[in-house]
């Protein structure tokens, strides 16, 4: 394309139909214990 | 729904249903603002007419083309349609613990949010009985959840360190018969820190938070003993001395930033230069505390995340490299969209047992007496409770039903919408805006880091 640049491989639909397993790591728990920065969390499958 | 801005020389468009990212030209930029769905199969006349004082026909026409394709693609305005999901939200299995272990504190720092240390409780340790009841709470009410996480959390914990020994020890013991895996945490302020400890920390602590303000001056305004001293000097040292052991494991250097120090960028740089790459810094917030973040400090905050976007550029540049917690995003694999409705999971899979066994949604709720969910030692747990926070997800919170940074925080911090707000689904607007510029700020190195730096 000549005037967009796309970053990534948009996948948030995706993880929809086979997320939820609850497996990850609770967000607070990691290195802030006050803000909620969900989007840096791993997922575990 | 699409979020645009300008940041370093990058024009970036973040489709925020599917989380699709793109780096656009002057054009593009100019005409998101005049096109959305339904398309037509040619670019609007009207819009032509209105761009082609800047732009060639020619120009405008391929680029809206584009502008459709991507949205054919479902990563340009894509539609929002998780809210069949959160209706899903149902209790879940708790399967993570905040433990405070200890009520009490040997600093004073001016920001704490628990009363240094005891939550205005009293000062308390925790039994070894008490965090025996927790470990066994957590086994039968963590369903088929594997990952078990348990942070000790304080006040110190290290004041209680033999208790926290005997804890894991006694998780560790039923993992096999419940067929479950303990990631245990400690969040500490280093003053006790020493080598039986630091051993013990990184052979046990799947990640380990080490609390220290920066600069050495910033640190020891703050973060005293009561006799007013700084402990900059007494904790560096056995800081470096647990990283340098540390291995691959997970730890982070953690300050806390005020409106004294918004320059708080000299801070990321002074842990980093102190040897540490792993390092976040969190901001005060609250309302009318003495150190707290107000509106009126956010555009010099905004503009000090900005610097220090453009710093770690430079520093990698140089060859430099470490993890910012706040600017770390995974744009391709991060969390699923359903992790991403509900966030941090507080008062449904996450909970917080203080040293008398009381249960809170979090460590954040500690000594609201309104939000105690129940007792570990007496047995009981609000459920009515636990399914209120269930349902608390970016849907049922009207201001992030509409934000584009929802799936980014995820609702934010129930607990500081509830102090306040008023409600825990009512969101707080400092946070959220300093949320959403840590996001603009972590979208654009990526970009930088992907493209290189704009002309």
């Amino acid at each position: 394309m000549k005037h967009i640049k796309t970053m990534n491989k948009a996948n948030l639909k995706e993880s929809a139909k086979k997320g939820g397993c609850g497996n990850c790591q609770a967000s607070c728990q990691s290195a802030c214990k006050t803000s909620c920065t969900v989007a840096n969390q791993k997922c575990e499958r | 729904m699409i979020h645009k801005y300008k940041l370093n020389g990058f024009n970036i468009v973040l489709d925020v249903n599917s989380g699709g990212v793109h780096i656009v030209d002057e054009l593009t930029y100019d005409l998101l603002d005049n096109v959305e769905p339904p398309f037509e199969e040619k670019c609007p006349q009207k819009v032509v007419e209105k761009l082609s004082k800047v732009y060639s026909v020619e120009d405008i026409e391929s680029c809206y083309d584009e502008i459709v394709e991507l949205y054919n693609e479902k990563i340009l305005f894509s539609e929002d349609d998780y809210e069949k999901y959160a209706k899903y939200s149902v209790a879940s299995p708790v399967k993570a613990m905040c433990l405070n272990i200890a009520h009490d504190c040997q600093l004073r720092c001016k920001y704490c949010f628990a009363s240094t240390g005891d939550f205005g409780q009293g000062r308390k340790l925790m039994t070894l009985e008490t965090g025996k009841n927790a470990i066994d709470f957590l086994l039968e009410n963590s369903g088929d959840r594997k990952n078990l996480e348990l942070d000790f959390f304080g006040g110190e914990p290290l004041m209680n360190f033999k208790v926290v020994k005997q804890i894991v020890e006694y998780a560790r013991s039923r993992e096999a018969e419940y067929n479950k895996k303990f990631r245990f945490t400690i969040t500490t302020n280093g003053l006790l820190l020493d080598d039986e400890k630091i051993e013990f920390i990184n052979k046990e602590m799947s990640n380990v938070v080490l609390s220290i303000d920066g600069r050495k001056e910033v640190n020891d305004y703050f973060r005293v003993l009561p006799n007013g001293q700084g402990c900059y000097d007494m904790i560096l040292p056995k800081y470096q001395k647990l990283v340098a052991g540390r291995g691959d494991k997970e730890y982070y250097v953690r300050g806390t930033f005020t409106n004294k120090n918004t320059d708080f960028a000299n801070d990321v740089f002074a842990l980093y230069e102190a040897g540490f790459d792993q390092i976040s810094i969190e901001p005060v917030v609250g309302e009318g505390d003495e150190y707290a973040l107000t509106e009126k400090d956010l555009s010099v905050v905004f503009k000090e995340y900005e610097n220090l976007a453009n710093r770690i550029l430079e520093n990698e540049k140089n060859g430099g490299k470490f993890n910012f917690f706040h600017f770390m995003i995974d744009l391709d694999q991060g969390p699923c969209a359903i992790k991403r409705l509900r966030g941090c999971g507080c008062g449904n899979d996450y909970v917080a047992i203080t040293p008398d066994g009381d249960i809170y949604p979090c460590h954040q709720f500690v000594g609201m007496e309104e939000y105690k969910m129940g007792n570990i030692d007496e047995g009981t747990f609000n459920q009515e409770m636990k399914a209120d926070f269930a349902n608390c997800h970016v849907y049922s919170k009207p201001e992030c039903r509409k934000c584009w940074a929802k799936f980014y925080c995820s609702g934010g911090c129930n607990a500081n919408n509830y102090q306040y707000m008023g409600d825990v689904r009512s969101a707080h607007k400092i946070s959220c805006e300093l949320e959403k510029k840590r996001l603009e700020c972590a979208i654009m190195l990526k970009a930088a880091r992907t493209f290189g730096e704009q002309e």
